[in-house]
């Protein structure tokens, strides 16, 4: 069975990991700009990742048969400096016409800090104008309840529609908030923090399948790039049915990506 | 907000039997558990510690916090642990202090 991994940042992967997820079934999967593990040193070194993110690794996926979207943004870790992130953010327009762009993303809230919280409105000014869709990046551990709710009231100050965004990194103690608010909501699956696949399934069970979709957000840190057909094989396991699996790891992602025009998830 | 989520599902969403979920997943948490058991011992034998419990980190008070919730008696734990590991106060900082996260909300 086919899947989308929608979130995985295979800047940091190999391409073993290509091969990999292609022989378990991944034939897409969008890659949102985010921190490279330390502060780039100039606009330029943005540059250099945005023309990574929009020609090298949509050419690296297409030999495995994966087709590769991406993200645009300043990642909320690098958005403290709000005069070097608006340097940035300038460049952005350059690359929002590449076939591959899907939108603005993942922007958010890291420390909920003020200067995170203006960069991540001028953000969504920019997803706006330009009609964008919108992939939100939510705090880690003690900060993403705090930053999950101030990131939703910033999206809905800016006028955006909550249809046009998926939030991320849901847990246990955000994922109702934000599908009663009318967002997507991703669950990302990582061995150590956020959600394992365990936990991903035990969240389905308990809040339907609307809306939600999984990822596993591989990177530099400890993450698996095959977390979401692992956690298809935990829905399995517990007797899930083959179409709830479908929906969670395809039709749901399909659903919302499918709201660019530039998301191909296969030949159809 | 979350019991009244209009997403939340009935009872019995798992399709699996109390024994059937024990015989799957009672070894990986017997596993867990006694780590956690140890984790504290641990801490228990740290260059500072005391009889008075001086030189706890509070991450470490979290945690045996945390426990209580698990062994209440009612259901819904893993939001309400989420939860209790969760800054509650609503303003943005003026700056942010670090990166990363610690896991637990700092004193003030």
């Amino acid at each position: 069975m086919k899947y989308i991994d929608p979130h995985i940042h295979m800047v940091s992967r190999t391409t073993d990991d290509y091969e990999r997820m292609a022989m378990a079934g991944c034939v897409a999967i969008t890659e949102p700009a985010f921190w490279a593990g330390f502060d780039r040193s100039s606009p330029q070194g943005f540059y250099d990742y945005y023309k990574q993110l929009t020609d090298t690794e949509p050419k690296r996926a297409a030999q495995y048969g994966i087709r590769h979207h991406c993200w645009l943004c300043v990642n909320p870790k690098e958005a403290e400096d709000a005069g070097f992130a608006k340097e940035v953010m300038s460049i952005i327009p350059d690359f929002m016409d590449c076939p591959n762009v899907l939108g603005i993303g993942e922007i958010g809230l890291n420390k909920n800090s003020r200067n995170e919280l203006m960069i991540l409105e001028a953000h969504l000014e920019l997803a706006l104008s330009t009609n964008q869709l919108v992939l939100v990046h939510t705090p880690h551990l003690e900060d993403k309840l705090k930053g999950t709710r101030l990131i939703m009231d910033a999206i809905f100050n800016a006028g955006l529609q909550p249809d046009r965004v998926l939030i991320d990194h849901v847990e246990e103690h955000t994922v109702s908030e934000v599908l009663d608010r009318g967002f997507w909501a991703g669950m990302t699956l990582y061995p150590d923090s956020k959600c394992t696949p365990q936990r991903a399934v035990d969240i389905l069970e308990t809040y339907g399948t609307e809306r939600l979709w999984m990822n596993s957000a591989g990177d530099w840190g400890p993450s698996d790039p095959l977390s979401v057909p692992k956690a298809r094989i935990e829905m399995r396991r517990r007797g899930h049915s083959e179409d709830m699996v479908r929906k969670v790891t395809w039709d749901n992602p399909k659903t919302f990506l499918s709201r660019s025009p530039r998301f191909r998830a296969d030949d159809d | 907000m979350t019991l009244e989520s209009k997403f939340m599902t009935e009872r019995n969403s798992c399709p699996m039997t109390a024994a059937e979920i024990a015989d799957a997943y009672f070894m990986e948490h017997r596993a867990k558990l006694i780590d956690l058991a140890a984790f504290l011992d641990r801490v228990d034998r740290a260059s500072d510690a005391d009889d008075e419990g001086l030189g706890v980190d509070f991450r470490i008070t979290a945690l045996h916090e945390c426990l209580k919730i698990l062994n209440d008696g009612k259901n819904d734990r893993t939001r309400r642990v989420l939860e209790h590991l969760s800054d509650h106060s609503s303003e943005p900082l003026q700056t942010a202090p670090m990166k990363g996260a610690l896991g637990a909300p700092a004193p003030e």
